[in-house]
């Protein structure tokens, strides 16, 4: 089980990364509006035709 | 401040002015051919090793047509060429959208796709030939691994290039899912594939026996994680919200299962070894965390279901959403039957059965096949400026698609479980009902049939697919870059001005990058081999002779593992069929290890010893002279083929190296110690009539086989 001296820390390394991440998102008010991203995504097409 | 990287057609303004610029879908265009063209080829190898279990002569008795070479280039085809370069098809035109902003730099994103496809050629040539690293998924060996990683690296920073370059604040949850498994996959790419090199194109894994199984699993089902889940996962919440024309069901949703997943899914690797070697403590961990991944898989697939709402018509006439809908519908599937595959009494029944396999291509024909035909559907035509030729022909894709999947799933079921309940029934005398092995293979052959019938009707649609795309593309033009614009976003540096200038020049960043990476990679794991102590608990375990080394390299390059798994587990079933339990002590020399997932064959691990030197010499040249109704190819070159004592010394000294306790004397004596238990063995044949085997490569595999699972009754 000697491999657990690398995953442990590798696994520590990877989720204080995952941490980083979400602290980032907060102060970069990622959450701060959760409702508009879903239609904003539909609007960026300049197409109006259907292509099916 | 906004950024100009040289390739960048952007316009800079004042903060406040709309900026002008353009999407790359050159670049998307070139995926999507490349996905179709290699989900064919990958696609189309797949039926021809699912033939050669239904019927054995299609191995052609060639080496590098043989089921043990092909079926990796099966699964490294349609995992890494299909749904790998379908990733990056919707990722490169998702991502430029969602962030308001073009790639990062367009020469990466070439560097990407050809050092891809290169990489792809490369398998393709190197796997039929036999050379495997012998783990799955990560059987391309260690240069076309360190490729992997270069262009992996590359791709990261022209994303994260084009995240810094975005003019839109919020990351969209697809983006999210992208980072993660670009990150993911990266980490279980290098930390799984650390070997040191024998030669050109031979190595071994750094890892050995117990550790090995764990870090490949580790590896194994993240690859399924994060190469087949999250990026795809990314995909349907860009794509089915623009197919369905509405937003996704519920974003908060999206995110929450976004972070569970990705916690819950690193831990699930110990399902793949239930009732094998490794520490209870371990399995049950990964037992527990497999249930629990049931909450954030089904987070999504009702996120992306329940984004019909309202919209359910357009199942009736719409492929794209045909398609999309039952992706989201199998991964539903597949996330729940593999939760309860985790638990230990079902899992006790279903190991290295044909239900895994089930199991599998519903996942993978079902959610990754099928999402990535609806995206195609609906992408490929915009990406031309047209319509989509017929919208017959992609329905009609669909159900021969649907079938196909079904006859394969329910085929695979039958064959399973049929399997499952031989190997483990017992009559009220408490002996085996089915002793010899050769009856479960013979019975579930119709159901081999039958699947590969499934294959052809997945293939076909595929087929209708390319005819149908062809007549979209066929004398149109590709417009030019979409035209796009927005207003600036004024990013702050994340640490400093120097790194905020580097972070403008990509090619300096991905050279400091790969330096970083590969400096923490040597930090890491020098210390690791260094301290890595390698006493054995079982005392009269000792490392293989330079002759059942050279011949277990033999077994791994005709990959035998594939259907042949080398673990007894401690149940009454194996142990009355097989010998004593495996213990994790018997392994500590096996770089790689070979416990393999499946038994298309028996179980090997306590073979030595069982059947004399001639057995072994007639079963390998044909099994049928052995087992009537066997279905392994037939390996005649072995007979005629000289072993490769070349690099034995060589071979001896990297073991050495990483640990396993051969003497100098070992290393130096090794091709003269092969050639003396050469002798022996062909001795042995002589006198059963089969003479000139002392230098074949078949007396070498016979050497490995006789001492598999010996060691412990000394």
């Amino acid at each position: 089980m000697g491999i657990l001296i690398l995953l442990v820390p590798v696994t520590l390394v990877l989720t204080a990364t995952a941490v980083g991440a979400w602290y980032w998102a907060c102060h970069n008010r990622q959450f701060d509006d959760l409702d508009s991203p879903a239609y904003k995504m539909l609007l960026d097409d300049q197409e109006k035709e259907d292509t099916i | 401040m906004t950024m100009n990287p040289s390739n960048s057609p952007d316009v800079a303004g004042a903060p406040g002015n709309i900026e002008q610029f353009s999407y790359d879908d050159a670049i998307v265009r070139k995926f999507v051919w490349a996905t179709l063209l290699w989900g064919l080829i990958g696609m189309v190898v797949g039926l021809l090793v699912a033939l050669q279990l239904a019927w054995w002569p299609a191995n052609m008795e060639t080496s590098w047509l043989s089921f043990g070479r092909l079926r990796p280039l099966h699964t490294n085809a349609v995992i890494f060429a299909f749904a790998g370069n379908a990733f990056f098809a919707g990722m490169y035109y998702s991502t430029q959208r969602l962030l308001k902003a073009r790639m990062f730099s367009d020469a990466l994103s070439k560097f990407h796709f050809w050092g891809w496809q290169g990489i792809i050629v490369a398998a393709a040539i190197t796997l039929p030939l036999g050379f495997t690293a012998g783990k799955e998924y990560a059987e391309l060996e260690w240069p076309i691994d360190i490729a992997i990683a270069l262009v992996w690296v590359g791709m990261a920073v022209n994303m994260f290039g084009t995240i810094a370059k975005r003019r839109e604040r919020h990351l969209y949850v697809a983006i999210w899912f992208y980072i993660a498994s670009i990150v993911t996959v990266a980490l279980l790419h290098i930390f799984n594939s650390l070997a040191l090199p024998v030669s050109f194109m031979k190595s071994y894994s750094v890892y050995a026996g117990v550790q090995d199984a764990l870090v490949q699993w580790w590896y194994g089902h993240n690859a399924v994680a994060f190469f087949l889940t999250t990026p795809f996962l990314g995909l349907m919440y860009y794509f089915m919200p623009k197919a369905a024309e509405g937003p996704i069901y519920s974003y908060r949703l999206s995110i929450i299962h976004f972070w569970s997943l990705v916690f819950l899914y690193i831990w699930t690797g110990p399902h793949h070894l239930l009732f094998s070697s490794l520490p209870d403590w371990a399995q049950t961990t990964g037992m527990l965390l497999s249930l629990m991944l049931i909450a954030p898989s089904w987070g999504g697939m009702i996120n992306g279901l329940l984004t019909l709402r309202g919209a359910w018509h357009k199942l009736r006439t719409d492929p794209v959403i045909k398609f999309m809908v039952v992706a989201i519908t199998f991964y539903g599937m597949s996330t729940f039957e593999g939760p309860m595959l985790s638990i230990k009494s079902l899992n006790k029944l279903a190991h290295y059965s044909d239900w895994i396999i089930s199991h599998v291509h519903g996942g993978a024909l079902g959610w990754n096949g099928f999402l990535t035909f609806g995206m195609i559907y609906w992408l490929l035509p915009r990406l031309y400026g047209t319509k989509l030729h017929s919208l017959k022909l992609a329905n009609a894709h669909f159900w021969l698609g649907l079938i196909g999947i079904l006859v394969y799933m329910i085929s695979m079921y039958i064959s399973g479980l049929t399997q499952g309940l031989m190997w483990l029934d017992f009559d009220n005398d408490g002996y085996l009902v089915y002793p010899n092995f050769i009856e479960t293979v013979a019975v579930v052959i119709p159901f081999y049939w039958l699947r590969f019938l499934g294959g052809v009707l997945y293939v076909a649609g595929l087929l209708v697919m390319f005819y149908n795309l062809k007549q979209t593309v066929s004398g149109v033009t590709p417009p030019e870059d979409t035209k796009a614009e927005a207003a600036p976003y004024e990013r702050k540096p994340l640490m400093g001005k120097f790194h905020y200038k580097l972070e403008a020049k990509p090619m300096m960043f991905t050279v400091l990058t790969v330096v970083a990476v590969l400096v923490g990679t040597i930090l890491e794991i020098v210390p690791m081999l260094a301290v890595e102590s390698n006493v054995p608990t079982i005392a009269s375990v000792k490392p293989y002779t330079p002759l059942e080394l050279t011949g277990r390299d033999i077994y791994i390059r005709e990959g035998c593992f594939n259907c042949h798994s080398q673990m007894v587990r401690p149940l009454r079933a194996e142990t009355e069929r097989y010998g004593t339990y495996s213990k994790s002590g018997e392994f500590v020399y096996d770089h790689p290890f070979l416990w393999g997932s499946k038994r298309t064959g028996p179980d090997l691990h306590r073979i030595g010893g069982k059947y004399p030197d001639m057995w072994h010499l007639r079963h390998m040249e044909d099994p049928r002279s052995m087992f009537a109704e066997s279905i392994m190819p037939s390996y005649p070159w072995l007979l005629t083929d000289q072993m490769d004592l070349a690099k034995i010394g060589k071979k001896i000294k990297v073991m050495r190296q990483l640990g396993v306790p051969y003497s100098e004397q070992d290393v130096d004596n090794a091709e003269s110690m092969a050639k003396a238990q050469a002798k022996q063995i062909a001795d042995n044949l002589a006198a059963s009539g089969v003479t000139g085997m002392e230098d074949k490569e078949i007396t070498a595999l016979i050497a490995y086989l006789q001492r598999l699972g010996t060691d412990i009754k000394k």
